[in-house]
């Protein structure tokens, strides 16, 4: 009879206690006993080339561990003026760069470490035989896009106005990927994306250029800066040397970036 | 405390009895309303008053609130035509394997529906089995088109109505029927006469919760039915898309679906409560 009355508190506290700490578990810090961990917030379309720069700048600096936080720019900006624990933010645009300097979270100016351009992705092989913006307008084309809030579709409009076309998407999406997922799922017809992001696609899709590409705006640049107030603000000087470096040009430009 | 008073005077054995809660309950009770209303009146705290009114009007907003209307009513009508005679098939029939079906309905509440709407994609986009015959037969593409939307709410807001469907028929067992039965009543009669009037409270608020998931549902409708004003937008992919350089905007078109869910769920609780018992 009592055992039920003791049994529900106790349970209860023990189910409070379990759930915080799973929850403190989840979000604490991996205190890595002996060395350093450098945390690099970096936009998604980096992803690829800073987790093989960070195991090169792990085996350079020993002790040091590079832990990545991939994300849209924009909301990694918004996590890093929050106080989120960064030491490096790489961004894919000026303006989101923009946004964390303005809230003072920057350490020194921030460095344009590469650029990116736009095209079309077709299947492979072009079936319908595209050339250029202007023929993915109309209805037997059916092409998707960025949306305009987010970085990719900015610099879509930008290619736009400078071909003097408007597109006429069936969708538009959250982030370039989801462009790319939609050409190389053939459920597009083309999708205007990044030449990285043709590049990743390993032979799925082909890009197609087009000389609006290069106007101004549609091309994109990727920054990269220290975060004020870093307890490793030493590493992260040396990660951003390191990939302005020449060995981070090289991966940078393999994955298909535009090197200054 | 109205709460309290209206559950108090609804109990109908035990009297004041069911308003003294044991204090181990209050107390986790508090912390978990406040960890869903505390971040809720953040919402109405960050909202930027002054041009509120201009930013849940734009065109986009407008756009996005009336799709997700429609949308939202015509998932949840596809949730009643098809999720009740599953409820009645998964409280009622005794066919072997049916805890397996049952757990396969449920598989939308634990699935991510970002996962939902990928599968929903691979089996009718323009390559996958099914989408390719529609295509090739009729001409039909279904992904970026607001049945794509419906599709996809219906996909992860149907377990809603199941589960409280078929909670609402265990609840009230078989009793009612066979009295029915033995009274000359075809098991249709009985079905439209009797079952359906017994568990309408249960198949109303299994409809409400099925509306209010089909309104937030963002991850199935985004990866199945992309993401076009007017056509596809519906408030969610709209507050997502805009929360990435507006955040006024997105954080007052979230009041704004906050106010409609709070509306629906109020309004059939009330009648739910006073209705029939």
């Amino acid at each position: 009879m009592t055992r039920p009355r003791t049994l529900v508190p106790t349970t209860l506290a023990a189910a409070l206690l379990l759930g915080v700490a799973a929850c403190g578990g989840a979000s604490g810090e991996p205190q890595a006993a002996a060395g350093r961990t450098l945390t690099v917030s970096a936009a998604a379309s980096l992803t690829d080339v800073y987790q093989e720069l960070g195991a090169q700048f792990e085996q350079a600096e020993p002790g040091v561990t590079v832990r990545f936080n991939f994300g849209g720019s924009d909301t990694l900006a918004q996590q890093v003026v929050q106080g989120a624990p960064a030491d490096v933010l790489a961004t894919a645009s000026t303006r989101t760069m923009q946004t964390a300097q303005q809230a003072g979270r920057i350490a020194g100016e921030p460095v344009t470490s590469a650029t990116n351009r736009l095209q079309v992705a077709v299947p492979p092989g072009n079936p319908k035989g595209l050339a250029g913006l202007a023929s993915l307008v109309g209805p037997q084309v059916t092409e998707s896009v960025c949306a305009p809030a987010v970085p990719c579709g900015a610099a879509t409009e930008a290619a736009e106005r400078a071909a003097g076309i408007t597109l006429d998407p069936v969708s538009e999406e959250q982030d370039v990927r989801a462009v790319l997922q939609r050409v190389i799922t053939r459920n597009v017809d083309a999708g205007l994306v990044y030449v990285t992001d043709v590049r990743s696609a390993d032979g799925q899709v082909q890009g197609l250029d087009f000389p609006e590409a290069t106007a101004p705006g549609a091309a994109q640049s990727y920054l990269v800066g220290a975060v004020a107030g870093s307890p490793h603000g030493d590493l992260a000087t040396r990660w951003i040397a390191f990939v302005t470096g020449p060995q981070g040009d090289a991966a940078l430009r393999q994955a298909g970036f535009t090197v200054p | 405390m109205t709460q309290a008073g209206a559950r108090g005077s609804r109990g109908s054995r035990g009297g004041t009895a069911t308003l003294a809660l044991p204090w181990p309950v209050w107390v986790p009770a508090v912390v978990g309303f406040g960890l869903i209303a505390v971040p809720v009146a953040g919402l109405v705290v960050r909202t930027n008053w002054p041009d509120f009114g201009a930013l849940v009007t734009t065109d986009a907003a407008l756009d996005a609130l009336w799709l997700s209307l429609r949308t939202g009513l015509a998932s949840t009508a596809l949730c009643l035509l098809l999720g009740t005679p599953l409820a009645l098939v998964l409280a009622r029939s005794r066919l072997p394997g049916i805890a397996v079906v049952r757990s396969i309905v449920l598989l939308p509440l634990v699935l991510p529906p970002v996962v939902g709407g990928l599968t929903l994609l691979f089996l009718l986009g323009r390559t996958g089995p099914l989408g390719r015959l529609l295509d090739a037969w009729f001409g039909i593409t279904v992904p970026f088109t607001t049945g794509a939307v419906v599709i996809a709410q219906t996909f992860v807001a149907m377990p809603f109505l199941v589960v409280s469907l078929e909670g609402a028929l265990r609840t009230a067992g078989e009793r009612y029927e066979v009295v029915a039965a033995t009274l000359g009543a075809t098991p249709l009669t009985a079905l439209r006469r009797v079952t359906v009037p017994v568990v309408l409270p249960g198949l109303v608020s299994g409809s409400v919760l099925a509306f209010a998931r089909a309104l937030g549902e963002f991850g199935a409708t985004i990866a199945f039915a992309g993401n076009l004003q007017g056509t596809t937008q519906t408030l969610p992919l709209l507050i997502y898309i805009q929360s990435q350089n507006d955040l006024d905007g997105a954080v007052a078109m979230s009041l704004v679906l906050v106010v409609v869910a709070v509306l629906v769920i109020v309004a059939t609780r009330t009648r739910d409560v006073s209705g029939v018992r």
